[in-house]
């Protein structure tokens, strides 16, 4: 129950819903167990004491009693759900923006898919219960206690003899809710196999066709296919061991009663009327007894569910504006490094081991260095992404802590390897960051990242939907767009994280002219492997597991035959073959 | 200043617009023959094994299901009130136990044997789906997204399943049911049966219409459900966008929106869903008062007995239950046509490279390929090719240079058979590629793509996968060959590490040389390379270099070529234009000539120059 407490700042405000809903629900099941009621007092007073004139009153009196029960019915249900659906409204908001603030360190482990099924199947679950679970368990004890009541104030013997199938009834409901629902878990992965075998296949089509392994892979699907075949029929078979038995209980249950109850009748020990009465009650019990196994599995379900929930929304969002920041409309871009120090959460390394540089307004900085040795961790820090474990960031002389996240993130662009583009308009797509923008400040970015050309040239320009992950547009294309993105918020601070390497040699020389031109005025960092994509920077730091190894302009390093000389060795020896040919 | 003022509102309103989603939800179709025929073929080869057993099973059940009351109400009742024989009623008691045994049996047998017969035609149509896909060509693929081929074999065929596990046994169940009751009631009472039927028009009404008018509205919330987990999704794969740009706040405001519509729909739809239960319930208890004021006075007219008056009562509950599920099975119909006509759109598709029902196998080869007059157009006004004439030797490494969309791609996927020449045709050793059998034209050839792809599975099968029948120890010595296998031992489990899709795993070059590992498995005679773009650190950078040379080895190979490096050690160099040749040679014949080849060259340095 702890875990539906800590949720109930999402439910307790709509409380009065639910209470009115319960409410309603007991005045539906007065009116539900009336009915058998009338149907005794119809046989025993009406028919066989033969007062007639009563059939009038009682027919009508029955319809009131219907529509009366219909409109409790009605708002039983309506606001149950609303109960729910308002929880849920609430939660999902919470969680929505939990999810925007949750720090990098947070996504560096948490997988999408778990994610989405939290925010999905987790929501549900929660609002299932809130919304049918709470109440079906209330309706279900008074539906039960009080039919039982009820034949026990006619007649205690009959019922005791009634009931005694129960326990068998529970028994076989508990049994098969034990075997079905793992059933059900096994046919629901075995979809989730089948799927991802699927999506597999279509997306490695190119893969598949050209080393012709159609039937391979028909074999590998056929086996998955049959697979969820099994499962599913290996529980029908549960179904049809199981569900049955309980009707065939709840039927054998009706017909000792018949004969018991017939033969008291008989005797005349009891009314005609009494048991019609105890017939119609039966199943009053029987019918939610074979649902108890579904509402207490829910039950479970939905308590799990608020707890990874929980999880998400008990996440610690580490990196915030703290009290007295500084709001900057306009940095200068005077980056600097004293002594920084980092280390992942996760990782038993350092990332960065006492970086320290200086890289003044305007001026540009080249990062090289295999994969792993700390190039990323650098800008993610400069954009305050994570916080260094050690050591001091300066921008324009402040600690980075000392201003409001906005104003330094406002004052950075970033272009990424694979760019990400966003289900919008080219237009939003290129305004992300600064909404305010207007056309002309769009088209001007546009044109900046050679972008504006091949936009135009698109069936609706600057409207043009991009689909999920921005299809239907090429690498390159996609990156100018991102380029064209991160400049239209006219940063101080530029940077360029291996943002040419996914794309062709020609794409990547007209993304070298449009980085020439954005550049301008700008702080920049560039990370390449290709060390023609950097060879023109003011600085250039070269870095080995997280170490500054060598440092220097581009001539610097060539004459100190290190690392970079070798670097640079190998990716010249085309050109300077094709050199030495030309004289 | 309200003109500032205005801005201020417009820019929120961009920002509550900026995102948008389409929605890819099976919407019920109108009701076609010759569709439904055609999908219920899929029954067939079950008609005569599983089928009739659990029609059996069904009549079974159903018979005691429509007898049980008349022996409860008009014998077991009847007597009891009436005339009191108690030897009488034990024999009705024995009698119904032997029912409920019956039906218990006869359940369990509908049950069991419809969900063979449902999951089986499930399996086959599914089968037959994804059976059919794996034979279309490439055209097929290039014009749809994977998610859409991937809802069809998933959703849509799942969408069927309730149909055939439930729908048609459901049908005719109903059917049996509802004039059972009817016929059984008419023998007790015409006159009473005709008086309680007013009812069933408007339990049909309340069963088609009112959960016509729901069903809508539940739609319109499941769109607006699918919208919002688009959103889900991509807000967090594009979580480190928003928070570079700082847009958290304004995503904020767009979902709330967007919840604040779900939610509403959602409330609408509940409401309209409220409404349905009260119905169904009035509609039973307007019977019922018909009954008791009719019946009571038949029974004092003794038109009708006690029992029959309780059997009548027992019949009018068991009325709402075929014709509701008639409705639901209607309703299944509706959203079964709409998946079944987009799972028959694809199973209708023909591949545009048919194999010819003569084709020959393609035997020992040496490699040799040309192309006559070959042109060929993706679409009718964009031609890629315009007549290539053009030999590839035995043995050979020819590079393709040219700007994107100047033909080299298309050059390799007219080798492989990916498409058909629009004119001209296409040879190895001259047999036309239509006359052969495209199996055995790809066991020939062997294809490695710059975006390799990488199966969920461990790195050995991901290897192997270039010849499934490679023993491990033929998988490892291709992985040594191409010097994969040094990488491959630092990882965790080696060669049995399981690798995903997009798991990060492995690095680009990583990949490339997994690529490498599995063309030379498959031991290709003729090699098709698409050099990677992407840069690569520059010590796997060399590993591949010196990986191409061992691949390359007495093969004929085609490479779309980026790296002159790689371009010099061409035997032929092809130099592409608009979908034309503009010059061949080696590099050293080509760098003479001074022509387009020459300029390439120097522009890419060009590139360099400029950084």
């Amino acid at each position: 129950m702890n875990t539906f407490k800590r949720l109930r700042e999402f439910y307790l405000p709509y409380k009065r819903y639910f209470f009115i809903s319960i409410f309603m629900l007991l005045l539906v099941t007065a009116f539900t167990l009336v009915y058998p009621i009338i149907l005794q007092v119809t046989i025993d007073y009406i028919v066989l004491d033969q007062n007639y004139y009563l059939v009038p009153y009682v027919a009508i009196g029955f319809l009131v009693i219907t529509a009366l029960k219909g409109v409790a019915v009605y708002f039983h249900q309506y606001l149950g759900e609303l109960f729910g659906i308002q929880s849920v409204y609430k939660l999902r908001n919470a969680l929505y923006r939990k999810l925007q603030f949750l720090p990098f360190r947070y996504y560096d482990n948490a997988r999408t898919g778990d994610l989405m099924s939290r925010l999905t199947a987790d929501v549900e679950g929660f609002r299932f219960f809130l919304s049918n679970g709470f109440a079906q368990l209330i309706n279900l004890t008074l539906l039960v206690t009080m039919s039982m009541g009820i034949m026990i104030y006619y007649s205690p013997r009959l019922a005791l003899f009634t009931l005694a199938a129960m326990p068998f009834l529970i028994v076989t409901v508990y049994r098969f809710d034990k075997k079905v629902h793992p059933a059900f878990r096994s046919i629901r992965k075995s979809l989730a196999n089948m799927n991802t075998k699927v999506q597999e296949n279509i997306s490695g089509m190119n893969t598949v066709k050209s080393l012709s392994k159609e039937e391979f892979e028909i074999g590998r699907f056929d086996d998955k296919n049959n697979d969820y075949k099994d499962k599913f029929i290996y529980t029908s078979r549960i179904w049809a061991k199981f569900f049955p038995v309980m009707e065939l209980i709840g039927n054998i249950c009706v017909v000792m009663l018949l004969g018991y109850g017939g033969w008291l009748v008989i005797d005349g020990q009891l009314t005609p009327g009494v048991l019609g009465l105890f017939v119609s009650l039966i199943w009053y019990i029987i019918g939610p007894l074979m649902n108890l196994g579904f509402i207490v599995n829910m039950f479970s379900q939905s308590k799990a569910s608020g707890e990874r929930l929980l999880q998400v929304l008990d996440e610690n969002e580490d990196i915030f504006d703290e009290t007295g920041v500084i709001e900057v409309d306009r940095l200068a871009g005077h980056v600097e490094f004293n002594n920084v120090t980092h280390r992942y959460d996760t990782e038993e390394e350092l990332a960065l081991k006492n970086i320290t540089f200086d890289a003044p307004p305007g001026k540009t900085i080249g990062l090289i260095g295999a994969t792993g040795s700390g190039k990323t961790s650098i800008t993610q820090l400069i954009s305050r992404f994570y916080e260094p474990s050690r050591g001091e960031i300066l921008i324009d002389g402040h600690p980075l802590k000392d201003y409001s996240l906005k104003s330094v993130r406002h004052n950075i662009g970033v272009v990424l390897q694979e760019s990400f583009l966003f289900s919008s308009s080219i237009k939003d797509n290129i305004s992300y960051g600064s909404p305010e923008a207007s056309m002309e400040r769009i088209i001007d970015a546009a044109k900046r990242a050679q972008a504006h050309d091949f936009i135009m040239e698109l069936p609706n320009g600057y409207d043009t939907i991009l689909g999920e992950r921005g299809m239907g547009l090429s690498g390159g294309q996609k990156q100018r767009i991102a380029i064209a993105r991160s400049i239209c918020i006219d940063p101080s601070i530029l940077i360029l994280d291996d943002a040419t390497s996914a794309v062709d040699m020609e794409t990547e020389a007209k993304i070298q002219a449009a980085f020439n031109e954005v550049m301008k005025g700008r702080t920049t960092f560039i990370i390449a492997h290709r060390i023609s994509s950097l060879m023109h920077a003011d600085e250039i730091i070269v870095l080995d597991n997280g170490e500054i190894v060598e440092r220097g302009t581009h001539e610097d390093l060539l004459n100190n035959a290190g690392q970079y000389r070798s670097i640079y060795d190998i990716q010249f020896k085309d050109r300077n073959m094709f050199l030495q040919e030309m004289k | 200043m309200p003109e500032k003022e205005q801005t201020k509102e417009s820019v929120e309103d961009r920002t509550l617009k900026r995102f948008h989603y389409s929605n890819d939800n099976a919407i019920e179709k109108p009701f076609n023959w010759k569709q439904m025929t055609r999908l219920f073929g899929y029954m067939k080869p079950y008609a005569k094994k599983l089928l009739p057993l659990a029609i059996l099973g069904m009549i079974l059940a159903t018979a005691v299901r429509l007898l049980a009351p008349i022996m409860i109400g008009s014998y077991a009742l009847d007597n009891i009130i009436e005339e009191g024989d108690l030897n009488f009623l034990w024999i009705i008691v024995g009698v119904l136990v032997v029912m409920y045994l019956i039906q218990w049996i006869g359940n369990a047998i509908r049950i069991y044997y419809m969900n063979k017969v449902g999951q089986h035609v499930i399996f086959d149509l599914r089968k037959a789906l994804f059976d059919h896909i794996q034979r279309l060509s490439h055209r097929f693929f290039d014009q749809r997204s994977a998610g859409s081929i991937l809802v069809r074999v998933t959703n849509d065929v799942n969408s069927l399943q309730d149909l055939f596990t439930n729908g048609v046994i459901n049908l005719l169940m109903d059917v049996i049911m509802l004039f059972g009751i009817i016929f059984l009631l008419f023998m007790i009472s015409p006159e009473l049966t005709l008086a309680i039927m007013i009812i069933l028009p408007i339990m049909f009404l309340i069963s088609t219409k009112l959960r016509r008018k729901i069903r809508r509205s539940w739609q319109d919330v499941r769109i607006k459900q699918s919208m919002i987990n688009s959103h889900l999704n991509e807000s967090i794969q594009g979580i480190r966008v928003t928070q570079s740009y700082t847009q958290e706040n304004e995503n904020i405001g767009f979902f709330r929106k967007m919840n604040q519509e779900n939610y509403e729909a959602w409330r609408n739809a509940t409401q309209k869903n409220a409404i349905f239960r009260p119905f169904v319930e009035m509609s039973g208890a307007v019977g019922t008062a018909i009954l008791l004021w009719y019946g009571v006075f038949l029974i004092q007219a003794e038109s009708i007995s006690i029992g029959d008056f309780l059997t009548f009562a027992i019949f009018i509950g068991m009325f709402w239950e075929p014709i509701s599920r008639l409705g639901q099975v209607y309703n299944q119909l509706l959203v079964g046509m709409a998946s079944s006509e987009r799972i028959f759109e694809f199973l209708d598709e023909r591949p545009s490279v048919p194999e010819k029902p003569k084709a020959k196998k393609l035997k020992d080869i040496n490699g040799e390929i040309v192309f006559e007059n070959v042109e060929f157009a993706y679409d009718e006004d964009r031609k890629a090719l315009k007549g290539i004439d053009l030999t590839m030797h035995a043995g050979q490494t020819v590079a393709l240079v040219g700007h994107t969309g100047s033909g080299k791609t298309t050059i390799v996927n007219l080798i492989t058979r990916f498409y058909d020449p629009t004119k001209g045709k296409v040879t190895i050793d001259g047999n036309d590629l239509r006359d052969i059998t495209l199996d055995s034209l790809r066991e020939k050839v062997s294809i490695v793509l710059q975006d390799t792809f990488i199966f969920s599975g461990t790195i050995m099968d991901n290897i192997r996968f270039g010849r499934p029948s490679a023993t491990d120890e033929e998988v490892k010595e291709a992985a040594r060959m191409v010097g994969a296998d040094k990488f491959i031992s630092q990882l965790k489990n080696g060669y049995e590490t399981e690798v995903e899709e997009r798991g990060n795993i492995l690095s680009v070059g990583e990949r490339q040389l997994l690529s490498f590992a599995r063309a030379l498995l498959a031991d290709p005679k003729i090699l098709i390379l698409d050099e990677a773009t992407a840069s690569i650190d520059t010590e796997t950078e060399q590993v591949i270099q010196e990986a191409l040379k061992k691949l390359l080895k007495g093969r004929t190979a085609i490479m779309i070529a980026h790296r002159l490096s790689t371009i010099r050690e061409a035997d032929n160099i092809i130099v592409l234009e608009h979908g034309n040749i503009l010059e061949q040679g080696n590099h050293d014949e080509l760098m003479k000539e001074k022509g387009e080849y020459y300029k390439l060259v120097k522009a890419q340095f060009k590139v360099l120059d400029v950084g």
